[in-house]
């Protein structure tokens, strides 16, 4: 009789340790595998030239929704764009256009990028301020960079040799210049790539002969005014044309400034939950407010348009 | 009786069970080894599908994402790597046998305490920070002592790789020369040479082996190092024709490039090529250091 209360009880016991362990196992599966619609953490990679906009975009945002959690991180265009196709972050950002190779590369992944533009950049060659020079052609700045312009005296400057600053083959910047400016010709092997925007303004402040290029963005400190020891070259189209500075708002709205491009950000397909929400404030008056007093320049009406299509 | 037996059983399997624990350890780490030469070979090997054996290695232009004609040519890196090591070892060596020689003979045991410990020390200085002591400090410094527009050199490489070879060269130096038997600086003492002869020309060359052995160890550290010289060394491609001029390493390189790359196209097995070439160069160095070593320990039994 005893035998078996105990043994009831042993059952008792085991059916109620299988009932909280089957519990806990639910609990922990809920907790772990959150529905995506409800996704409040995101991670965005890629362009140097975006990641401080990005990042301040995304503070503001996060001051206003509590509870989200944005991450940005840089490393290059190219990096943020192999990190969407190899599923490692929810958005990209980059400041040139995908290559035909990336887009291949994605679709055989079952990746279908979908492009916003978030801000115009002028891309801004700078030279240290002690460097008489004051403009230079477009053809000009292709011939410094392909390394056939080697001295400063054959554009009027000091008989000084150039001292090349660029990006590395990561950069949407790199890409960018090497297409519109260097013709698609290949870069002087004399250009010392650096890590970042950041590190070419440093260096072209330190360097009396130094010319580099950089998003617009960089060229202000954190009150807005343009960075001491570095001078922002006018660039002119061509011979003929007049020279126009990057600082110049109106200049580049009416596209007079020659090198401007769009910055990008793409996502996996159409963008949901908190990807989206995050898209739309950036789109917003609002978002680009920022994206002007960060200074870079607002979305025009076609390619807002654009980004409204591929929101829906 | 049968309780002892029975001690003893249990104690043997105890002992059996952690010696096979050690066995498994010790061949785990040869097997990380051979994977990753497999997994190097095996992913390097298809970059040659495309890429002329020739080209690779005799090439100076490295330029894969070319809008012209994609290059792959491995020369300037290689000797770039090869410039930037020997001369960190040009500055470090020196020193750290001098700082050996010191700490083993002529530093008093307690400053062998306090010194042997700071020495340690550097070698736990994060690189990223080394590097950013060559952009703000050595770089512009060699660009004044040089009257040069910029100090992201190949000299500015070896001046940061010296500082973190110097460590490896003097603590294994230092272990050498105090492995010399003592009856040696005696018996070199009693015939009437002084401390600095014996040094010199007893002490220094018994040690020889280990000493050499420090050297190939310091190389080993130095031309493995990545983030010191992708930030201080600036990167550029071109040739390098001495020690003014900006380099990529090998490692740069790879550092600079693996991030961005497409997986499993030609660029992408390409720079697994130059790991490939980097892990051969960097067993050799460490194959030979440890060969060298061996040898002392036999000649000084």
């Amino acid at each position: 009789m005893e035998k078996q209360t105990k043994n009831k009880n042993l059952k008792n016991r085991a059916a109620q340790f299988w009932k909280t362990g089957l519990l806990l196992l639910l609990t922990a599966i809920i907790l772990t595998v959150p529905l995506p619609a409800q996704k409040r953490m995101i991670q965005i990679k890629g362009s140097d030239t975006l990641v401080n906009l990005v990042q301040v975009l995304a503070e503001e945002y996060m001051a206003k929704n509590p509870g989200a959690a944005i991450a940005v991180l840089g490393g290059g265009s190219g990096t943020g764009i192999t990190a969407l196709i190899n599923g490692t972050c929810d958005l990209a950002d980059h400041s040139r256009e995908w290559k035909q190779k990336e887009l291949d590369l994605a679709y055989e992944k079952g990746v279908k990028p979908r492009i916003f533009a978030i801000a115009i950049d002028a891309l801004s060659i700078v030279v240290n301020e002690k460097n008489p020079i004051d403009i230079l052609t477009m053809a000009q700045v292709g011939s410094i960079f392909r390394g056939e312009i080697k001295n400063w005296k054959v554009l009027g400057g000091a008989d000084q040799k150039i001292s090349l600053y660029g990006r590395q083959s990561n950069s949407g910047t790199y890409a960018f210049l090497q297409e519109h400016v260097l013709n698609n010709k290949n870069y002087s092997p004399e250009v010392k790539e650096m890590n970042g925007n950041a590190q070419i303004i440093e260096a072209v402040t330190q360097d009396l002969s130094g010319i580099g290029y950089v998003g617009v963005g960089y060229l202000y400190d954190e009150n807005g005014n343009v960075r001491r020891g570095i001078k922002v070259l006018k660039i002119k189209k061509d011979e003929n044309a007049p020279a126009f500075s990057p600082l110049d708002k109106e200049a580049v709205y009416s596209a007079k400034y020659a090198i401007s491009r769009p910055l990008y950000q793409s996502t996996n397909g159409k963008p949901s939950g908190l990807a989206a929400d995050f898209i739309r404030f950036e789109l917003s008056p609002e978002g680009q407010a920022i994206v002007e007093k960060e200074g870079f320049f607002k979305i025009g009406q076609e390619l807002m348009e654009q980004n409204l299509k591929n929101l829906k | 009786m049968h309780s002892i037996k029975k001690k003893g059983f249990g104690r043997d399997l105890k002992e059996s069970f952690i010696k096979n624990v050690f066995k498994i350890s010790g061949l785990l780490t040869i097997l990380t080894l051979l994977g990753i030469f497999a997994l190097l070979l095996y992913t390097a090997v298809p970059a040659f599908r495309e890429i002329d054996l020739k080209e690779f290695f005799t090439s100076t232009r490295w330029d894969p994402t070319s809008p012209e004609k994609p290059e792959y040519g491995l020369l300037s890196m290689l000797v770039s790597s090869l410039l930037v090591t020997a001369g960190a070892l040009l500055l470090a060596f020196p020193v750290g046998l001098a700082v050996a020689a010191y700490l083993s003979d002529v530093a008093k045991p307690k400053t062998r305490e306090i010194f042997k410990p700071i020495i340690e020390l550097l070698a736990a200085i994060p690189s990223v920070v080394i590097g950013f002591i060559g952009i703000t400090l050595i770089g512009p410094l060699i660009a004044r002592v040089f009257k040069m527009s910029h100090g992201l050199t190949a000299l500015n490489g070896s001046l940061l790789l010296a500082i973190m070879a110097l460590p490896t060269i003097i603590s294994i130096s230092e272990d050498a020369l105090r492995a010399v038997p003592q009856s040696y600086a005696e018996a070199s003492l009693a015939v009437g040479a002084n401390h600095w002869q014996t040094l010199i020309r007893v002490k220094i060359p018994a040690a020889k082996s280990g000493i050499i052995a420090a050297f190939m160890l310091g190389m080993g550290r130095a031309i493995g190092e990545t983030m010191t010289v992708l930030m201080a060394t600036g990167n550029a491609r071109s040739f390098p024709h001495g020690f003014l001029q900006s380099v990529r390493t090998l490692t740069a390189n790879i550092a600079i490039e693996l991030g961005e790359v497409p997986y499993f196209t030609t660029h992408y097995y390409a720079l697994f090529a130059l790991g490939l070439v980097l892990f051969v160069l960097t067993f050799i160095i460490n194959l030979t250091a440890d060969l060298i070593m061996e040898k002392q320990k036999r000649k000084l039994q």
